[in-house]
């Protein structure tokens, strides 16, 4: 299993909905065993549903700060980041996790924090994969919204996370299928694979075929579940 | 088969809409379906086809009006606010006769509402989509999987009988996503006749048209349309049926609300209750004839709806008012939990009876 050797940063980034965000609260609850101050940022400023506020609940137990838009998960559809975003830049005690926004619409917000995480260098920026979707099938497809990404938020990737998922219906076979696609990502990009995150159920059989496993716990919750309001 | 992919609803949808011919697409963005005109940017420059960020709402559903003049497959797709700004056009394709899809992925109202998801525009879609006597063939998607089948049959029911085939989804079936299938066989194509395609020289003018100054020949055009809409109701009502062989409690849900009821559903039954549903999968034509069937056996509906109620009303009608329907709700971009549901199923449980 993954032997978390973080930076001081985190970022994770990808095509909209390769699940960055469920990593991204995966990752900070990861961090917290190791170190005290941890905080996860989400500057989603293109998805209204399905945040990494949603999992408010979780992160508060587990004693991580959120910052997120005060307006997230609201009827306030306003691309607005809290100032206390800049926390994760001047507090060189904290441990941070950034969910950068889907896509380079979703990266371009990230644009401004950039100058400060290239001058201080402790961070690790992550491209988040699912061969299972539709805009992302194929190397080449998954190559352009990376250089997209890329361009509009002016900073490289310099890792990869494999996450190829078919949601609730995901089997081991699947994931063993997405090895070839993420190694030709990682072939064509010189970037290694970080990671292959893995829903917990299945996480110990895929830790016998690779390396690197992340087991994650789904937190965002489809609402046709829930027993009781948020 | 063919491997599955993992899609956002709305994405789902535009794919759907492509495999169907479609390769006109006008709309502008809103959330919560700005997946839909997002994905069909990216996707149509590359396969030839249209994808235009019109100046409004208003001005998509007319160049939607240009485009089907022609008969070749076209769509828009918006949420609540801006379908109310569609609904001029809509009525104009009904005068015409045209055949396009017109998608509402719901949020809250009245007015500007929210962005969360709503099923309140449901007397919208079934009543009053615009001025005049006239109908839209109306479908609602209770998964992704649907957001894909729904969207490649409401092309082919609104090119079978000339009219608009409207999906009416929810923000949360725009937003969720689901492992889906996109193998859709093939496309039926329909002669077009009347299509403004160029006569060659060959054929009398063709004209597309809503303006019909003579009474006597306006009578006749709604006459005739009705005719349709009859043959539409007898035939193309669709629903699915959950536990009904036994239920003497009835819920009825589309939507999001059919994958909160079924969780209900599964509870209520483990603590010894007969419940079932129907879901009804088009809201125009509503499948009466299922629900007046149910009427016969069970002490009790139950509507489960994201709107004040207005889905009773279709109820009440359905069965003549012949059992009492209760209603669970939730509004304003709230989703009833699945504990509302099962409470209202044993409330339901409690007072049913003979009315």
């Amino acid at each position: 299993m993954l032997n978390l050797t973080p930076k001081r940063v985190t970022l994770f980034s990808g095509h909209y909905g390769s699940g960055k965000t469920n990593i991204a609260v995966n990752y900070a609850l990861g961090l917290k065993k190791q170190f005290d101050n941890v905080c996860i940022a989400d500057l989603d400023i293109v998805n209204p549903y399905f945040r990494t506020k949603d999992s408010e609940k979780v992160l508060n137990r587990a004693g991580i700060k959120l910052i997120s838009s005060e307006y997230a998960s609201s009827n306030v559809d306003l691309p607005a980041l809290p100032a206390e975003t800049y926390a994760i830049l001047d507090n060189p005690a904290l441990h941070a996790v950034i969910d950068v926004g889907g896509d380079d619409r979703g990266a371009l917000a990230l644009g401004r924090y950039v100058p400060s995480l290239l001058k201080e260098n402790d961070y690790d920026m992550l491209f988040v994969v699912n061969r299972f979707r539709p805009l992302t099938r194929d190397v080449k497809s998954t190559l352009e919204v990376m250089n997209e990404i890329e361009s509009a938020c002016g900073m490289k990737f310099n890792a990869i996370v494999n996450n190829s998922n078919l949601g609730e219906e995901t089997t081991v076979e699947n994931i063993v299928s997405s090895f070839k696609y993420a190694d030709e990502i990682s072939g064509a990009t010189g970037l290694p694979i970080k990671m292959t995150a893995v829903n917990e159920p299945l996480a110990a059989e895929i830790a016998q075929i690779t390396e690197n496993v992340f087991p994650i716990k789904l937190y965002v919750m489809q609402s046709w579940k829930l027993q009781e309001d948020r | 088969m063919a491997e599955k992919v993992l899609m956002k609803g709305n994405e789902a949808l535009a794919e759907a809409a492509i495999m169907a011919g479609c390769r006109h697409y006008f709309g502008y963005p809103i959330t919560p379906q700005t997946e839909v005109a997002a994905y069909m940017s990216k996707k149509m420059p590359k396969i030839g086809g249209t994808f235009l960020q019109a100046e409004s709402e208003i001005a998509a559903i007319n160049m939607v009006l240009g485009v089907a003049s022609t008969g070749k497959r076209v769509m828009t797709s918006s949420s609540s606010p801006g379908i109310s700004l569609k609904s001029e056009g809509l009525s104009y394709l009904a005068g015409c006769d045209l055949p396009a899809l017109v998608v509402n992925v719901q949020r809250g109202g009245p007015g500007l509402g929210g962005i969360q998801p709503s099923q309140s525009d449901y007397f919208h879609a079934t009543r009053g989509a615009g001025h005049g006597d006239f109908h839209m063939i109306v479908l609602a998607p209770s998964n992704v999987q649907e957001m894909v089948d729904l969207t490649f049959k409401g092309f082919d029911l609104a090119d079978k009988y000339r009219m608009t085939s409207m999906i009416l989804a929810d923000g949360t079936m725009g937003q969720t996503m689901e492992p889906v299938s996109l193998e859709m066989g093939e496309v039926k194509t329909y002669d077009k006749p009347w299509a403004t395609t160029g006569t060659k020289m060959e054929r009398p003018h063709n004209i597309v048209n809503s303006l019909f100054l003579k009474p006597e020949i306006l009578e006749e055009e709604n006459f005739k349309r009705y005719e349709r809409y009859k043959k539409i109701e007898e035939t193309e009502a669709l629903y699915d049926e959950y536990m009904m062989d036994d239920a003497e409690i009835c819920v009825v849900a589309f939507g999001i609300a059919a994958r909160v009821s079924h969780n209900a559903i599964d509870e209520a039954r483990k603590a010894g209750i007969k419940v079932g549903m129907i879901r009804p999968i088009t809201l125009w034509p509503f499948p009466k004839a299922a629900l007046k069937a149910a009427s016969e056996k069970v002490k009790a509906f139950i509507s489960v709806e994201l709107s004040m109620g207005q889905m009773v009303e279709d109820i009440d009608l359905a069965i003549r008012c012949a059992k009492p329907v209760l209603l669970c709700n939730r509004v304003g971009g709230m989703i009833p939990t699945v504990k509302n549901v099962y409470d209202s199923i044993m409330q339901a449980n409690e007072i049913g009876g003979d009315r």
